[in-house]
């Protein structure tokens, strides 16, 4: 044990006093212009002293409102209470108890509208970074740990098929798991972690820390069969029939993406996000190596203001842009991504056209994106959305020169397994219907995440692949009892 | 790993191969096709199911060596494997009877269209193919394609076999006859060919279809790269498609979309066959 580490082992218990007074901690993270040029992560992650002094901020309430705003309910002040005391391994395992996937979660969740602004230091100064510390544990356990987690309940000799591989599936998949249930994981791609992999980038989500949950997850005993697509390789009905599976998780994600609908979307140039970030982050396109292709603009407009146009953006520039901006058709108060990512652009000189909607995509003679014609908006009454509808601003067109254009406004339900499933009920959007146990019209089949939820967050596709399990456990004990 | 039970060259540069993929096997529709990575590095490539035995859990895909990828392929050797497929995707052939059917393979497409020759004419109909390629050397399938047929009109851009000239030269005289009665044409090959194709159909009102070809990712719907417009609006050809109404599709569009990646391929095909060149001075 180094000197350093036995000094805060015996530091004293800091008094109310003393913690009201600890600021919060500061996220070390790379300089925007040195970090927009590759593809390493942001946030380098807080080191011990500084994550035992933040954990120390904690005040330990008597009635943890943080935990109420968690979707799965981890015990919060537990893991930080052990951190403070220097328990590093203690505080993981405390996290992982309500959490499969920590270092996911520590990277990607909104704390900021979860569980840190229930925070009570929120009145005083600043919420305890719950984030970051739930980031550090995780990572400090990465280094540390002795071994995988397993699973110990005794085995209830019943089989799960969970179908997709992102943050709703693995969640199902590992509480099941745990409680001993026999689990399969089905994924369409070649590699498992659904949007962890394909969508959210290497600077925020480094493939290795989904790869290293996914090795938890089979540790716990999860199967894992990748290039499976349910409702084509195999059907429900197979699944439950001839395969013999007691009870299915639908996770199949966010699907089809929107396309504007101006003309000139299938100029050469014109990428999806879904497609743009599949080449850059599953295919691995960012490595000029890789036998993938992926257009790498110069001058890239990336349509949209939620967390994915701000993914796409800031890949662009990593990819060699000289200039990248968001072009969104309301304002800024309106965007829906985060506002940690928001800054994180504007840090790495992402340029933002609020206001601004094109009207259509310019190409060459050689069919080739050369710009975009928008529009001004001005922003009219209240819309069903509750925020103030953009209006065109009549006469105000101008053109924005790029050469390549990512559409990020957006999906929509993928029928693909939908379709191929009778009686399966489907709301007018096209996404699955459940009921307040998360099962859906046909018996034994629960669903869950974006394909229930439209587009939401990860950790929502999580807290739902986790309540989905408790259901399907109630569901498959009543059958062998009933 | 998705072993490989067979190999088999076809033609120029052309490769047969059988790989086990039971379930595929099992689930595969006529006009279904497969996502493929020959090596773990390799890109996703949509490659047609040209044939499947339920019974050996394997299915046969068809491939010309164009590209890096492709050509890597090529290297794999019987009882090696493939490090992906997954399928089978698309909307399976649309097969009715109709009458007198006129299935056209250019190059490649051949074997698109052989297996939707089988279920034609299990389904009834009269099957007239023609065949065509640029050379006698990339003719594939011809035997097969005679075996389903009730004629068969091989076609060579330079008379190296059958009749010289193109697969619509040979449609259009089929048309000009007075005994023959088209009622649909199938039609699978280089774009330009299937563009021409449904030129020669759309003023006689035959009905035309046409597999597409499009750049994919996922197979799946999920990137849209494979949109092709289609009576003026968007399809996604992995789960839209690949079939669609010939007189519909926007051709030109399709072509353009295509050389997308043209340069890229062209420096991983130099890179890829330099390396090679260096390891066998080695």
């Amino acid at each position: 044990m180094s000197r350093e580490e036995d000094s805060v082992e015996r530091s004293e218990k800091p008094s109310a006093k003393e913690r009201m007074a600890i600021p919060r901690v500061e996220m070390p993270q790379r300089e925007g212009r040195e970090r927009n040029k590759d593809f390493e992560e942001v946030n380098l992650g807080l080191g011990e002293q500084a994550a035992i002094r933040e954990a120390q901020r904690c005040l330990q309430c008597k009635t943890a409102r943080c935990v109420e705003g968690c979707p799965v309910g981890i015990d919060i002040p537990g893991f930080i209470k052990l951190i403070a005391e220097g328990d590093f391994l203690g505080a993981a395992a405390i996290l992982r108890k309500d959490n499969n996937l920590p270092a996911v979660t520590g990277r990607v969740c909104p704390q900021e509208t979860q569980c840190e602004v229930k925070c009570v230091r929120c009145k005083t100064d600043a919420p305890v970074a719950i984030g970051w510390l739930a980031r550090f544990v995780s990572d400090y356990e990465v280094e540390h740990r002795s071994g995988r987690p397993k699973a110990s309940a005794a085995k209830t000799g019943k089989k799960v098929a969970c179908i997709g591989s992102g943050p709703a599936g693995i969640t199902c998949a590992g509480e099941l798991a745990k409680m001993g249930v026999d689990v399969t994981l089905f994924e369409a791609f070649h590699k498992p972690g659904g949007v962890l992999v394909y969508g959210i980038p290497e600077f925020r989500m480094p493939n290795r820390v989904v790869a290293d949950e996914i090795e938890n997850l089979e540790s716990l005993g999860v199967k894992i069969e990748t290039n499976v697509i349910v409702g084509r390789t195999l059907t429900l009905e197979q699944l439950t029939g001839e395969e013999g599976f007691d009870a299915v998780y639908i996770a199949v994600g966010a699907g089809l993406p929107s396309f504007m609908n101006v003309p000139g979307e299938n100029f050469k140039g014109v990428y999806s996000a879904n497609e743009y970030l599949t080449r850059s982050n599953l295919m691995e396109a960012y490595d000029a190596r890789a036998d993938t292709p992926i257009i790498r603009g110069k001058r890239v407009c990336v349509i949209g203001g939620g967390n994915t146009a701000m993914d796409a953006v800031r890949t662009s520039k990593r990819l060699g842009a000289e200039e990248s901006m968001i072009v969104y058709r309301r304002a800024r108060e309106q965007m829906p991504a985060r506002a940690e990512e928001v800054a994180h652009a504007e840090e790495e000189d992402i340029k933002f056209e609020f206001l601004t909607a094109p009207v259509e995509v310019l190409g060459d003679e050689k069919g080739w994106v050369k710009g975009l014609r928008c529009i001004r908006m001005r922003l009219g009454e209240l819309d069903e959305s509750g925020r103030r509808r953009p209006v065109p601003i009549e006469g105000s067109e101008f053109e924005i020169e790029c050469d390549l254009v990512v559409v990020a406004i957006g999906t929509r339900a993928n029928p693909l397994l939908t379709k191929a499933t009778a009686g399966l009920k489907l709301n007018k959007w096209g996404y699955i219907e459940v009921d307040d146990n998360m099962m859906t019209s046909i018996a034994g089949v629960f669903a869950g995440g974006d394909i229930v939820r439209g587009s939401a967050t990860v950790i929502l596709a999580m807290g739902d692949g986790k309540c989905a399990a408790a259901s399907i456990d109630r569901y498959l004990v009543g059958r062998q009892n009933g | 790993m998705y072993e490989l039970v067979e190999k088999k060259s076809i033609g120029s540069g052309v490769t047969q191969y059988e790989i086990r993929a039971q379930r595929i096997a099992r689930s595969r529709k006529c006009g279904q096709f497969v996502i493929v990575r020959a090596l773990e590095h390799s890109e996703r490539i949509p490659l047609t199911i040209a044939d499947v035995d339920i019974e050996r859990g394997t299915i046969t895909l068809i491939v010309q060596a164009v590209g890096k990828s492709t050509l890597e392929m090529t290297r794999l050797e019987k009882g090696q494997g493939f490090a992906d497929v997954a399928g089978p995707l698309g909307q399976p052939s649309h097969i009715e009877k109709y009458g007198t059917v006129v299935v056209i393979g250019g190059g490649l497409g051949t074997a698109v269209v052989y297996p939707q020759a089988v279920a034609l004419r299990n389904a009834g109909n009269k099957i007239i193919s023609i065949i065509g390629a640029r050379t006698k050397e990339l003719l594939i399938l011809e035997e097969l394609a005679a075996s389903v047929s009730d004629r068969l009109i091989l076609t060579t851009d330079d008379g190296s076999a059958g009749m010289k000239g193109l697969v619509t030269d040979a449609l259009k005289m089929l048309l000009e006859e007075d005994e023959t009665n088209v009622d649909a044409v199938y039609c699978a090959g280089p774009v330009i060919m299937m563009k021409h194709v449904s030129e020669v159909t759309k003023p006689l009102n035959i009905r035309t279809i046409v597999s597409l070809n499009p750049v994919m990712v996922d197979g799946t719907g999920m990137c849209g790269g494979c949109r092709v417009t289609v009576g003026g609006k968007r399809k996604f050809a992995c789960v839209d498609g690949p079939e669609f109404d010939g007189h519909e599709v926007d051709f030109d569009e399709l072509m353009d979309r295509l050389t997308t990646y043209r340069d890229h391929e062209q420096k991983t095909l130099k890179r890829y066959k330099d390396h090679e060149c260096k390891l066998r001075q080695q």
